[in-house]
């Protein structure tokens, strides 16, 4: 089976651009980069300007004086100066890229694992934790936070439009705050090797609305609704008979197993399997009768002796769970 | 252009010797005496800082009591370096030996051990200062 267009891909899960701001610290470090492209290229202008001077136009003796100006004053002083002034910068600028915890925030546990991100939706207003998985939405304009963890190896949280990068780190939490600034679908990834598959780990945040993003969580929190037609009934059979629900939880039915992504919702989700395939009902099918193709070393075994009857009512009942 | 080897004549190789600096010895310790310096208030800083947060503050804590700390070592290291690169001053500017102070004479050697002692006093006291910065800008552990 030919592999689905990267464009595809892209699409689904989003800009992905450090240049393209959609978050406050992620604006902060884009206005320090285009002044240091600035300064960086007046720099290289007067250097190269020099040098053709020297070669073709001032080819002779100078002042003394003057080339000692220009060579302890462009050689060092001026190099000292810029530097502790974009140091300085940069120093002042880091307290607003790691802002102290704000109040009121969103508050999401994430835990990167090989190779797909596993979340939980600190409860609003008494309810239990919403469980999600490998897609965020976020409410515009108001900061979240984002206490990162991971099970295995070192992963790293990385929004680029949102914000700078986080490591993930066994035995420890580490935080980051988002603060999105326009709505948008805005791509995620892993940015530290952390195995076979590590490119294919990638996530879509949602900046929505507040009151969409709140329909948007309620709907996460929900149990699944029962397969709407007779063949998606006989997929959720197939489910439970084969065991997936050993693995995997969807919510409202049986299945509560916790070594992969929860599945109540997955119909829901843009990408499938961490951004590695588009969601629709052949990409189940492909998923699921030949995840290591897709995948590499992915934690699924393949279910490839599945018969085709049965595989496609498991990919109807599975991408009806939106 | 009059300090080019070739130019010169024996007498100038020779330079004129101040008596006194035949006989002395000279110490090549003062040259990374201002490095040394940097690197102390570095790993003093770090360290400072790495138990401050670890054992008083808590990891999201305030770095308060470490910054006036860090400040403090600052103040020292910079009077330290400055001494050392007066000394390399007053070294260099004794006697006439030209630059680059390479010949094998008595004067060369003390101007050179002066210079290369005042450059690298300067380097350190530039980075000392760009080390201490970063609690001029951190507040917390975080
Ligand atoms: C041994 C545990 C295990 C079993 C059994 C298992 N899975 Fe999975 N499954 C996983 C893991 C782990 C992942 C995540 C893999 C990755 O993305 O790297 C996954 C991913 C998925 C995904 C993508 C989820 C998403 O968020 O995009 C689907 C769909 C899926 N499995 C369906 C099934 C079905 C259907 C079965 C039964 C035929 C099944 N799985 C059996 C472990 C399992
Ligand atoms: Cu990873």
């Amino acid at each position: 089976m030919a592999a689905p267009p990267d464009d595809t891909l892209a699409a689904l899960l989003g800009e992905s651009s450090v240049l393209a701001p959609a978050g406050r610290s992620a604006a902060a470090i884009a206005e320090l980069s285009w002044w240091l492209f600035g300064g960086a290229t007046l720099i290289w202008l007067v250097v190269i300007g020099l040098s053709i001077y020297a070669a073709y136009f001032g080819p002779r003796a100078h002042d003394e004086a003057k080339v000692r100006l220009l060579v302890v004053g462009g050689g060092a002083v001026i190099p000292t100066l810029v530097l502790a002034g974009v140091l300085a910068w940069g120093l002042w600028l880091m307290p607003q890229v790691k802002p102290p915890l704000p109040q009121g925030a969103v508050e999401i546990e994430v835990e990167g694992l090989q190779w797909w991100w596993r979340a939980r939706y600190r409860a609003e207003t008494g309810e239990t934790a919403v469980p999600v998985a490998n897609e965020l939405a976020l409410p515009v304009g108001r900061p979240a936070v984002l206490r990162l963890t991971s099970p295995d190896v070192i992963h790293s949280f990385w929004v680029p439009a949102l914000a700078g990068k986080m490591d993930m780190i066994p035995g420890r939490e580490t935080v980051i705050v988002l603060e999105p600034t326009r709505t948008g679908v805005f791509r995620g990834a892993c940015a530290e090797y952390c195995g076979a598959s590590h490119a294919l780990m990638s996530f879509a945040v949602l900046v929505m609305e507040p009151a969409a993003w709140e329909a948007w969580l309620a709907r996460q929190a929900a149990p699944a609704e029962p397969p709407a037609s007779a063949a998606a009934q006989r997929g959720m059979a197939v489910f439970t008979e084969y065991g997936c629900g050993a693995c995997h939880a969807i919510r409202g039915t049986e299945a509560d197993g916790d070594v992969g992504p929860d599945l109540t919702h997955v119909g829901s989700r843009r990408t499938l399997a961490a951004g590695a395939l588009p969601n629709t009902p052949d990409d189940y099918v492909r998923w699921i009768s030949d995840v290591h193709e897709v995948k590499p070393d992915a934690n699924m075994p393949p279910f490839g002796m599945l018969p085709e009857g049965d595989l496609a009512a498991l990919a109807l009942y599975l991408d009806g769970l939106t | 252009m009059e300090d080019r080897m070739e130019d010169r004549s024996d007498a100038a190789r020779r330079e004129e010797i101040p008596d006194e600096l035949q006989a002395r010895r000279e110490t090549i310790f003062m040259i990374p005496a201002a490095p040394a310096i940097w690197a102390a208030h570095f790993l003093a800083s770090y360290i400072t800082a790495a138990i401050w947060c670890a054992k008083v503050a808590g990891r999201t804590g305030a770095l308060d009591g470490a910054r006036w700390l860090v400040a403090g070592y600052t103040g020292v290291a910079l009077l330290a370096i400055a001494i050392v690169g007066i000394w390399g001053f007053r070294h260099h500017s004794y006697g006439d030996a030209t630059v680059p102070h390479d010949f094998d004479t008595p004067a060369d050697r003390h101007r050179f051990l002066g210079f290369s002692t005042l450059l690298l006093a300067a380097l350190s006291f530039v980075a000392v200062l760009f080390v201490g910065m970063v609690v001029v800008f951190t507040e917390t552990c975080r």
